[in-house]
C-alpha cells in the first residue's frame, strides 16, 4: 500500500499516469473507428453503384 | 533517394506502406513505454526535494515534447503542401492536429496536477510557459475548427496551412519561455548535463522515444485514413475496396 501512496502524492501521480494512458487509448480508438467508418461508407457506395450498373 | 520520396508521396503507395510500417513503430514503442513506466514508477529512487511527486515527469515531459513536435510536423507539412502542392502533405498536417491537441491537453493537465503539490496552485495565469502551452492548445483547436468550417478540401488545406505557419511563433515562445521570462516552471533539465541523475534520466529518455514511436504509428494510421477519405472517388480506392481480399 505504501507504494500506491507514493509518500502522500499517490493521487497526483496515479491520476497523471491513468489520464495519459486513457487519452492515448481514446485517440487511437477514435482513429481506428474513423478508418473503419470511412472504409465501410466507400464499400457501401461502391457496392450500390455496382448493383445499379 | 528522391525517387523513393516521390513514390512515398503517391497516395496508393503510401496507403500500402503505412499499413506495414505502423505496427513496426507501435510495438517497440509500447515495449519501451511499458519498461520505462515500470522503471520510472517502481525502480527509480524518489527525488530528494519533490519526493515521489517527481514521477509525474515520466508522462508530463513526453506529452509536452510531443505537443511541440506534432505542431512542427503539422506546420512543416502545411508549408510543403503550400509550396510544392504535394497532396499527401496536407493529409499529414490534418492527421497531426488531433494527436497534437491530445498531447497538449495532456501536458497541461499533468502539469497542472503536478503543480498543485509542488507550487501550491493548479494554475497560474501569469506564467509564460503555462499560458503559451494553453495558446498552443487553442491553436490546435483553431486549426481543426478552420478545417471543418470549410467544405472545399483544397481551400481548407491552404487556409489551415497558413494558420499553422503563423502559429510557429508560439512554438518558439513555448520552448524558450522558461529562459526568456521568470516562470514557476523549472528551466530545461532533460537534455542539460548535471541537472538530472542518470538513473532518473534514462527511463525518461526511453519514455520519450517510446511515445515518439507510438506517436509515429498513430500518425501513420491517421494519415492513412485521411488519404482514404480524400481519394475515395479514385480508381485505386475502388479497385482496392472491391477486390476480394480488400485492404481495410
Amino acid at each position: 500500500m505504501d507504494f500506491f501512496a507514493m509518500g502522500g502524492y499517490g493521487a497526483y501521480v496515479w491520476s497523471c499516469v491513468a489520464l495519459t494512458f486513457v487519452i492515448v487509448l481514446i485517440i487511437d480508438w477514435r482513429a481506428r473507428l474513423r478508418h473503419k467508418r470511412i472504409y465501410r461508407d466507400i464499400e457501401v457506395r461502391l457496392k450500390a453503384l455496382e448493383d445499379r450498373e | 533517394m528522391w525517387k523513393w520520396f516521390h513514390q512515398l508521396a503517391s497516395p496508393p503507395h503510401f496507403y500500402r506502406i503505412s499499413a506495414i510500417l505502423s505496427p513496426w513503430l507501435a510495438v517497440p514503442g509500447l515495449v519501451l513505454i511499458a519498461y520505462a513506466t515500470w522503471q520510472g514508477l517502481f525502480v527509480v529512487p524518489m527525488d530528494y526535494q519533490q519526493g515521489d511527486a517527481f514521477r509525474i515527469i515520466y508522462v508530463h515531459v513526453p506529452a509536452a515534447y510531443l505537443s511541440l513536435m506534432a505542431y512542427m510536423i503539422m506546420a512543416s507539412a502545411g508549408a510543403i503542401g503550400l509550396i510544392w502542392r504535394i497532396k499527401l502533405s496536407h493529409a499529414v498536417a490534418a492527421a497531426a492536429a488531433p494527436i497534437g491537441a491530445a498531447f497538449t491537453f495532456l501536458a497541461l493537465a499533468t502539469g497542472s496536477i503536478w503543480g498543485r503539490p509542488m507550487w501550491g496552485t493548479w494554475w497560474e495565469w501569469g506564467d509564460p510557459r503555462m499560458m503559451s502551452e494553453l495558446i498552443l492548445l487553442f491553436l490546435y483547436f483553431g486549426y481543426m475548427a478552420l478545417r471543418s468550417a470549410i467544405d472545399d478540401t483544397a481551400k481548407a488545406d491552404k487556409a489551415s496551412a497558413v494558420l499553422a505557419l503563423v502559429g510557429i511563433v508560439n512554438v518558439v515562445i513555448v520552448h524558450f519561455s522558461v529562459e526568456w521570462w521568470s516562470s514557476l516552471h523549472q528551466g530545461q533539465t532533460v537534455f542539460k548535463r548535471g541537472t538530472m541523475d542518470a538513473d532518473m534520466r534514462l527511463p525518461l529518455l526511453m519514455m520519450i522515444i517510446g511515445f515518439t514511436l507510438l506517436f509515429g504509428s498513430m500518425l501513420l494510421r491517421r494519415i492513412r485514413t485521411e488519404v482514404l477519405y480524400r481519394e475515395r472517388r479514385t480508381r485505386w480506392v475502388r479497385e482496392m475496396v472491391l477486390s476480394p481480399e480488400g485492404a481495410a
